[in-house]
């Protein structure tokens, strides 16, 4: 399997109708194949009640191939009801709707959730079977700066290095979509920021269309293409967010997004201001 | 007179007892200046034996006289504690936990009882057929030896114990992950392993010499029906305790339900299977004991029990030793084991 020596250059791999049984990251992007492509994640009418309380209210979503999309909500707005129904983690779940969500998908948690009775590189290839697992999974350590630690024990790790792994390992199956629960969440404010870079950056690379749970409205204009705020399980606002990349919060664009989104939020400008 | 806390001796302090923090009383600029001292501040400098305390003169204003001009209502403690336990020298902490650990503490109760062994032995005050001289057990010992009695009754009781042992851990192990993994398999297997579990093997025993007559066979199903049932409880326990976050990981990560067991559910299982272990290793001497003692021809606890018609305390207590080294060398031995198997876990302490 490809490892990506040059970096950013390196290509992507090619969004083809269906599943992509077998993707060769190798290729170059072909501009031919950009036929029309059905949306890696289609959700219609989606409604999830948890205890007679409504979660979800027949919600509708779609993300394209290659999309980075962050979901914002308060806590108990349903954001991660909608992550887990897009995972298929909630099979005996109160509701009903149509998800529509591609075989290779990802996810990655709050908590690394690494098997701690198994050694890192075990842990990145865990879902992966075959000769060459272990290489892709070596690369993949490689791109999340932790080559040479295929040998710790995940609790000989730090936060931010348990979470890196946990990147690794939901890259290493080359999915077509990424879901991720809040995943900067637990670490400190210096860690976040370089997970951003380094999440953009392999987003860039592979290619995944990504659901990005977040409660940091920061986080969610940093990083996304398209920011949804969901509200009593509805989606209230869908914004793109169009700056240049990599944005950085002193860009006089982005203060205006921010102040919206939090004002969606129910943030007043006061309060936000001192957030 | 000042006392103050020598680096090295607040170094061992804080690593004998972790939870005293030493205070130095130069550290406090209350007391360095000579003023009234915050009746906080201790010395936790105790006067124990083994600790050198008093270090001369550095200078320092003497700490106990100044207190002295506290107000009690300030620090009636402090007032009570300077004056009268430690003559106004120095303000202690009274030590409340147990204290430092005494070197080879845990040699000190058997040695002693070794001793008034001996010394009863030496007067005479116990009788040789009550208990015999700690020395004519170490001569027996060796003249069973020597003669190969005592080889051939170990070989044979560890013998014993090994096959129960295996058995006995290969069907809990079994038994535990078809109750663990299924909710069919603990509907069914569940209750009559804790109804088992409920009935001492010794109360067993008499069905199961009419099942399996009094020889091999007997012996080593009783050994197992003692030691099956920790490995089946612990592992089962590990089991369902898995946490289910990883569960959840597998299920997104689509493994197979083989890949599942292998990488998930055994090894997440293990630290309750060894556990279980732990206790089977003992369960199993404890079991052969019983057995061997009764309608036995062979193995320690015949060896004992042939002693007892004799009146050969001596024999007796050879046997005792043995059953006492045996259980101890293989509950290291499982422990060893543990460790390693565990080491995943212990990389943080070391």
């Amino acid at each position: 399997m490809a490892t990506h020596p040059g970096g950013l250059t390196a290509s992507s791999t090619s969004p083809t109708p269906g599943d992509r049984p077998t993707p060769d990251p190798d290729v170059p992007f072909p501009q031919a194949a950009a036929e029309p492509v059905r949306p890696p994640v289609r959700v219609r009418g989606l409604t999830r009640r948890l205890g007679g309380r409504t979660v979800l209210a027949d919600l509708d979503l779609e993300i394209a191939d290659n999309e980075f999309v962050a979901l914002l909500g308060r806590s108990g707005s349903g954001k991660s009801t909608l992550l887990r129904a897009l995972a298929g983690l909630d099979r005996d779940a109160d509701g009903a709707g149509r998800v529509e969500v591609p075989e290779r998908l990802s996810v990655i948690f709050q908590d690394a959730r690494l098997l701690p009775w198994q050694r890192v590189l075990p842990n990145v290839i865990l879902g992966l079977t075959g000769p060459g697992a272990a290489d892709q999974g070596r690369a993949r350590l490689a791109e999340v700066g932790l080559a040479g630690r295929e040998r710790a024990w995940p609790a000989e790790l730090s936060g931010g290095e348990q979470q890196r792994v946990a990147l690794a390992r939901s890259l290493v199956s080359e999915p077509r979509l990424l879901l991720a629960d809040e995943p900067f969440g637990a670490l400190d404010a210096l860690t976040r920021i370089r997970m951003h870079g380094l999440l953009r950056e392999l987003c860039q690379r592979h290619r995944p269309a990504v659901l990005l749970v977040t409660h940091d409205v920061d986080e969610a204009v940093t990083l996304a293409d398209r920011v949804l705020v969901l509200d009593a399980g509805r989606i209230t606002v869908d914004t793109t967010i169009d700056l240049p990349t990599p944005r950085s919060p002193r860009h006089p664009g982005f203060q205006g997004y921010r102040e919206r989104l939090l004002a969606a939020l129910g943030v007043t400008r006061t309060e936000g201001a001192t957030s | 007179m000042t006392t103050q806390l020598d680096p090295e001796t607040a170094a061992s302090l804080a690593t004998a007892a972790p939870y005293l923090t030493p205070v130095s009383p130069t550290t406090d600029p209350a007391v360095a200046d000579g003023e009234a001292p915050d009746p906080t501040v201790v010395d936790t400098n105790a006067p124990d034996p083994v600790t050198p305390s008093a270090v001369p003169g550095t200078g320092v204003p003497d700490p106990g006289a100044p207190r002295r001009a506290v107000p009690t209502a300030l620090a009636p403690e402090a007032a009570g504690a300077t004056d009268t336990a430690r003559g106004g020298s120095v303000r202690r902490r009274r030590r409340l936990g147990p204290g430092r650990p005494i070197p080879l503490g845990g040699a000190i109760g058997p040695v002693l009882l070794l001793a008034v062994w001996s010394a009863g032995s030496a007067t005479g005050v116990l009788d040789e057929r009550t208990l015999s001289a700690p020395w004519t057990v170490v001569a027996t010992a060796g003249e069973l030896l020597a003669n190969g009695r005592l080889q051939e009754s170990l070989l044979i009781s560890t013998q014993r114990a090994g096959l129960g042992l295996v058995f006995g851990v290969l069907v809990g192990v079994v038994l535990a992950l078809l109750s663990g993994l299924s909710r069919w398999g603990e509907a069914i297997i569940d209750g009559p392993v804790q109804i088992k579990r409920a009935i001492p093997s010794l109360a067993l025993l008499p069905l199961l010499i009419l099942w399996f007559g009094i020889d091999e066979q007997m012996k080593v199903v009783t050994i197992a029906l003692g030691v099956f049932v920790p490995v089946y409880i612990h592992t089962h326990n590990g089991l369902r305790t898995i946490d289910h976050r990883y569960v959840e990981l597998a299920e997104v990560l689509r493994l197979s339900p083989g890949r599942f067991l292998r990488r998930v559910v055994l090894p997440g299982a293990l630290p309750g299977f060894l556990l279980g272990l732990r206790f089977a290793v003992v369960n199993a001497w404890l079991a052969l004991v019983v057995v061997e003692q009764i309608n036995s021809t062979s193995g320690i606890g015949y060896l004992m029990e042939l002693a007892r018609q004799y009146g050969q305390t001596d024999v007796i207590i050879v046997g005792l030793v043995l059953y006492g080294l045996l259980g101890l060398l293989s509950d290291g031995a499982v422990r060893i084991a543990q460790r390693r198997a565990l080491s995943w876990r212990r990389t943080l302490a070391d």
